[in-house]
């Protein structure tokens, strides 16, 4: 297996070590996944995400080739900026779901998931154009997010910049961390405010273990990758391989505002054209458990009639909520608000019901 | 905070134990899973198990557990009809984790043949199941 180079820290931590996709991560600590997900609801969590990939794109011609590559308008970000989307097969089919941050009008950064590296790399790299090196630096580079309601006044003592200043989707990249060179970016996978820190690989530790000391002392932890699941699942973001996949297109999945269809082309437009003409015939669906029962990635879905609408891609309990909640593919009429469903939970058939938007919102300060 | 392994407990390679008591000449086998079986599954937040009057059969499934992450079955360590359910659990599912030989029993069973309790491992020969298993 894989290690970050965080990998011993976690074991110092006590942590509860698994394979994911290949990388050997902190699944949970010793605090276990319901108080790691509290205190990243309540005051910060501190995540190992050093596995993810960034790809850089360098040149005259990086602009083009991500506007290829991806769904959003790349015209649209100035420096310093970002924006979540997907890249599509021709097919509309989704590669990977990605955040894309540009530097410099010349320098795009693209973070994927680590499962992905590989074939996005090689899928980047097919469809660049020209005057357009794409490098990928994830070996080299750190990854560390910082996230919860308590994490700009826990992070904020640490450097000159002011984190006030640094709005949602944006990056800073003139940082230092005890002299080390960081970039900030206000993003995130769990629903909080909170900033994704970049570093140097090898100063991710004394920064981890810096920021982990720093988030206990306002009652925070380090979470692993189970809270993380329970927290991005609650705030309804999609997890690829799970929720999206080739299979999958972007407007099914819920992702229509991250797609511009009348914007510069990009690879798989046309067949996204068709479908929106066409209308969608299924829709990932949240929904809620009205009975005792908890759903699980793979679980059938049935309508208020007893036939088969789908499967679960996502499923579990919501801590914040205190329900057990899931995501799946229904057919569109089914999707709507209030419809009623049952999950086959190992053989009992269990009640559902369709809620639309995210399952957990945060407080607006 | 209940020891690891206590001593007078009979305990399964699934990672559940029974504590058994005599009643008026029937003996009660007390029902549950182990420290290490919580360790492994984290935080417990559904438990499904049968109801009173029901029969459960040695080593096979009579309920389950569900985690945060995933949902495991649970294995009877004897079999006999089931006298009385934990039904605290239905609404406090985490006393598994924080007590699994006291708040977080399961279920108790009237057992029906003594001499099943023969297939069973004691603490000792537990935790070597334990040690053999980890490396």
């Amino acid at each position: 297996m894989r290690r970050t180079p965080l990998y011993d820290a976690h074991v110092r931590l006590g942590a509860k070590i698994v394979d994911f996709g290949g990388w050997a991560m902190p699944v949970s600590y010793p605090a276990g996944i319901l108080e790691e997900h509290r205190a990243t609801r309540s005051a910060v969590g501190v995540f190992d995400v050093c596995h993810m990939g960034e790809v850089h794109f360098v040149g005259a011609g990086a602009a083009a080739t991500v506007q290829r590559l991806v769904t959003n308008d790349v015209g649209r970000l100035e420096n310093g900026r970002a924006f979540y989307t997907v890249a599509c097969l021709p097919s509309g089919g989704i590669v990977d779901d990605l955040i894309v941050y540009r530097l410099q009008p010349d320098h795009y950064i693209a973070v994927v998931n680590a499962s992905n590296i590989d074939k996005d790399v090689d899928w980047f790299q097919e469809h660049r154009g020209d005057a357009c090196d794409i490098q990928d630096r994830s070996p080299t580079t750190g990854l560390i997010a910082f996230q919860g309601p308590r994490a700009q006044e826990t992070l904020q003592p640490m450097i000159s910049f002011p984190l006030e200043r640094l709005r949602t989707f944006s990056i800073a990249t003139d940082v230092a961390i005890d002299g080390k060179p960081v970039w900030i970016a206000r993003t995130g996978y769990t629903g909080e405010d909170g900033f994704e820190i970049f570093c140097d690989a090898k100063d991710a530790p004394a920064l981890w273990d810096r920021l982990v000391d720093a988030a206990s002392k306002v009652e925070g932890k380090p979470v692993g990758l189970g809270a993380r699941d329970t927290l991005r699942l609650e705030g309804r973001l999609p997890l690829y391989g799970n929720d999206l996949s080739d299979e999958t297109t972007p407007l099914e999945a819920g992702l229509g505002w991250v797609v511009k269809l009348d914007g510069d082309d990009f690879i798989g437009r046309d067949a996204l054209r068709a479908q929106a003409a066409a209308g969608i015939t299924r829709k990932l669906t949240g929904f809620v458990m009205t009975e005792r029962g908890i759903a699980r990635h793979g679980y059938a879905i049935y309508d208020a009639d007893g036939a088969p609408a789908g499967t679960v891609t996502s499923g579990g309990p919501a801590p914040t909520l205190n329900q057990n909640i899931g995501l799946g593919y229904v057919p569109t009429r089914l999707s709507v608000t209030g419809t009623k469903l049952s999950i086959d939970c190992r053989g009992k058939r269990v009640g559902a019901e369709v809620v639309s938007g995210p399952f957990y919102k945060r407080g607006r300060k | 905070m209940s020891a690891q392994y206590p001593d007078d407990l009979f305990y399964t390679k699934d990672h559940e134990w029974a504590r058994i008591e005599d009643r008026d000449g029937t003996k009660v086998a007390t029902i549950g899973v182990t420290r290490f079986a919580v360790e492994q599954l984290g935080d417990v937040t559904q438990v499904d198990l049968p109801k009173e009057g029901e029969s459960v059969k040695q080593a096979e499934v009579f309920g389950s557990v569900e985690s945060v992450k995933a949902v495991s079955d649970l294995f009877a360590p004897i079999t006999g009809k089931v006298v009385k359910v934990n039904s605290p659990l239905a609404d406090s599912p985490e006393y598994v984790n924080e007590d699994p030989y006291d708040e977080g029993w399961m279920i108790q069973v009237a057992v029906s043949n003594a001499k099943e309790l023969d297939a069973l491992l004691d603490a000792e020969a537990y935790q070597a199941f334990l040690r053999e298993q980890a490396e």
